[in-house]
């Protein structure tokens, strides 16, 4: 074997030009497969540790009534909050009604305590505000109802009875965040404010749970850990990523392809060196190893050629990021403007060897085709 | 004490499928060498000669009949032995060279010795002194595409001796050169088998190359027409 590898190098390097074609293509492919995973993986990480730094905490606990993902539960989907409610964040959600420019829009009225810290909403402008009705809201809303911070809005909600009532509320903040779950068509207020303005006094539609939540039993309340609440993100971006990899698939399919080509031209090309080889001493099977160890190498060639260029690119990625163009951003998940690319060794290495593997195996099936030369006609180049 | 052939061909044939039909390349041929012999298998083109060499070379096997070559039967030795057998002891060379061409000068004479396994030094000193046989010391650098006609058999004769074979199949090694460099590879060869004793055995229908050997055996159509020390 390490002769088989001594020579295929020497070959590879005796035949300049066709290896460095092979080896540069082979290497972009390694180069961009690294990349748009790093990037997934980026978007991954961000979108996980927005998510919960924003909207998951450590999980939630949800009214038996209610469900986050269908707004006609919001109406009945509260409940008075336990006795025990040690590590629980209470948030209330109501439907109201907003008038931006005279435009009617329907939004999500979200109560939550101005001085909680388990998500990094601005909360605590709501409490420092000298308002009368102070609200934040995320940029989305802002952008879509065009509101600005400091302006006021008029707003229109039902109380617990069904009454309506309205009243003007002041934007106290514009807050800027990647997840688009609380932002979108949601106005946050400070709980206790809510409760007075819908007469549900100590009630909630969900907690959100720090680590001091020990989980109880509760009737009427079911658990969704951080791990349940964060599945359809990845679910989302490992779709993503399978579709991704179609992309990077044929680009490693046309790589391979090149090494499949070179391989089917040696073996017509080299009958001849093929027929020296068997003359001189060596085994076919040898032979065939020598062959298939050369179109190996050629990965490994790319993987270091691949490192030069592919190094510095990775570090720069790492520093100035991926921009995502706004239109992505609107997609309704956590993204956010700029992605920054993860390295993982776990990435690098299954890259490798993806390369390396499929490498070697292109480049032994048409290698298989020497074991059942001749070598009398090979010695002679007559193509078989 | 009578010594034993190197090369000992009995009784063989050998048929090839062309355009459907057999051809007889090789009819019952009955042919020993010994040890140090300098012999030619002459003949016109088509008579069966590469086809023989083959055989005795251990690249082709016989279809009838029986080839012995270090007292091994071509026959029955698998592809492993067989390789080992041209490794250590059969010499090739060639009408068109057949050197290895992204390999410099020195690299094709080495690999033979690649493939047995030898240390770097051991090579370094077979290679350095095959080249010096062939007097091409100074284009141990060169690769296969800058040399001459001339030079590149003298490479491959070089390639051949140097893992100091029993035997060298020489198959119409001087087709491709002028008479000057046909002579002048015709002499090394000739010099080697003198002083190292290797037994050579040509095909050829080259004049020049009937003029330097001791024995010559006549094949035509596939048959030994005669077989005789030469005279010339």
């Amino acid at each position: 074997m390490k002769l088989e590898l001594k020579l295929a190098f020497r070959n590879l390097f005796g035949s300049r030009l066709r290896t460095l074609l092979n080896v540069l293509v082979l290497s972009f492919s390694f180069v961009i497969i690294i990349l748009l995973n790093s990037i997934m993986d980026g978007w991954n990480q961000q979108a996980q540790k927005d998510s919960i730094e924003w909207e998951f905490g450590n999980g939630h606990l949800i009214n038996e009534k209610f469900d986050p993902l269908d707004p006609y539960t919001i109406l009945d989907g509260h409940d008075k909050m336990p006795e025990e409610n040690i590590g629980l964040t209470p948030i209330l959600e109501r439907q109201a009604s907003i008038y931006p420019q005279g435009r009617m829009m329907s939004v999500v009225l979200k109560g939550i305590s101005s001085e909680q810290e388990i998500l990094k909403l601005p909360t605590k402008i709501l409490k420092e505000s000298k308002e009368e009705f102070p609200v934040i809201i995320g940029k989305r809303l802002a952008e879509s109802a065009k509101l600005n911070k400091g302006d006021r809005v008029q707003v229109r909600w039902r109380d617990s009875k069904g009454t309506y009532d309205a009243n003007t509320l002041s934007i106290t903040e514009v807050f800027d965040s990647n997840v688009p779950n609380i932002d979108n068509g949601k106005i946050w207020i400070d709980i206790n404010k809510l409760w007075g303005m819908t007469n549900l006094e100590n009630e909630a539609s969900y907690f959100v749970v720090d680590d001091k939540f020990k989980n109880p039993e509760l009737s009427s309340w079911n658990f969704k850990s951080q791990f349940a609440l964060l599945k359809n993100l990845k679910d989302l971006i490992n779709q993503k990523k399978t579709a991704q990899s179609i992309v990077y698939g044929l680009l490693l399919a046309i790589a391979l392809l090149a090494i499949f080509d070179t391989q089917i031209l040696s073996i017509f090309r080299r009958q001849k060196e093929i027929g020296t080889y068997i003359a001189l001493g060596m085994t076919r099977l040898r032979v065939v190893r020598l062959f298939t160890i050369e179109g190996s190498v050629y990965s490994v060639l790319a993987l270091i050629v691949g490192s030069i260029y592919g190094v510095p690119f990775f570090i720069y990625m790492s520093e100035t990021g991926f921009p995502i163009p706004p239109a992505d951003q609107k997609m309704g998940i956590a993204l956010a403007e700029v992605i920054y690319p993860v390295y993982g060794l776990k990435l690098i290495l299954m890259t490798v060897l993806t390369v390396i593997i499929s490498a070697t195996i292109v480049s032994y099936l048409p290698a298989r085709k020497i074991a059942k030369l001749n070598p009398v006609l090979a010695l002679k180049g007559k193509k078989q | 004490m009578k010594k034993e052939p190197i090369i000992h061909v009995k009784n063989v044939s050998k048929s090839y499928p062309i355009a459907g039909k057999e051809f007889m390349a090789l009819k019952q041929i009955d042919l020993s060498l010994n040890e140090g012999e300098f012999a030619g298998i002459v003949g016109p083109s088509g008579s069966g000669k590469t086809t023989l060499l083959n055989i005795i070379g251990s690249l082709d096997k016989p279809t009838q009949g029986d080839a012995f070559v270090l007292n091994k039967d071509i026959k029955a030795l698998s592809h492993n032995e067989a390789a080992s057998l041209r490794n250590y002891h059969i010499g090739f060379i060639f009408q068109v060279f057949n050197l290895l061409p992204v390999y410099t000068v020195f690299e094709n004479v080495e690999f033979a010795l690649l493939l047995q396994n030898n240390s770097a030094k051991e090579r370094r000193e077979a290679v350095m002194r095959a080249l010096n046989w062939v007097g091409l010391t100074d284009h141990a650098d060169k690769r296969p595409d800058k040399l001459s006609g001339g030079e590149s058999q003298r490479v491959a004769i070089a390639r051949a001796m140097v893992k100091a074979p029993k035997i060298v199949l020489a198959d119409e090694p001087t087709a491709n050169l002028d008479s000057e460099n046909a002579h002048e590879i015709l002499k090394t060869m000739k010099k080697l088998n003198q002083e190292l004793g290797t037994t050579f055995l040509f095909s050829t229908h080259d004049e020049k190359v009937m003029g330097y050997l001791d024995r010559i055996i006549h094949l035509r159509d596939g048959k030994i027409e005669k077989d005789e020390k030469n005279k010339l």
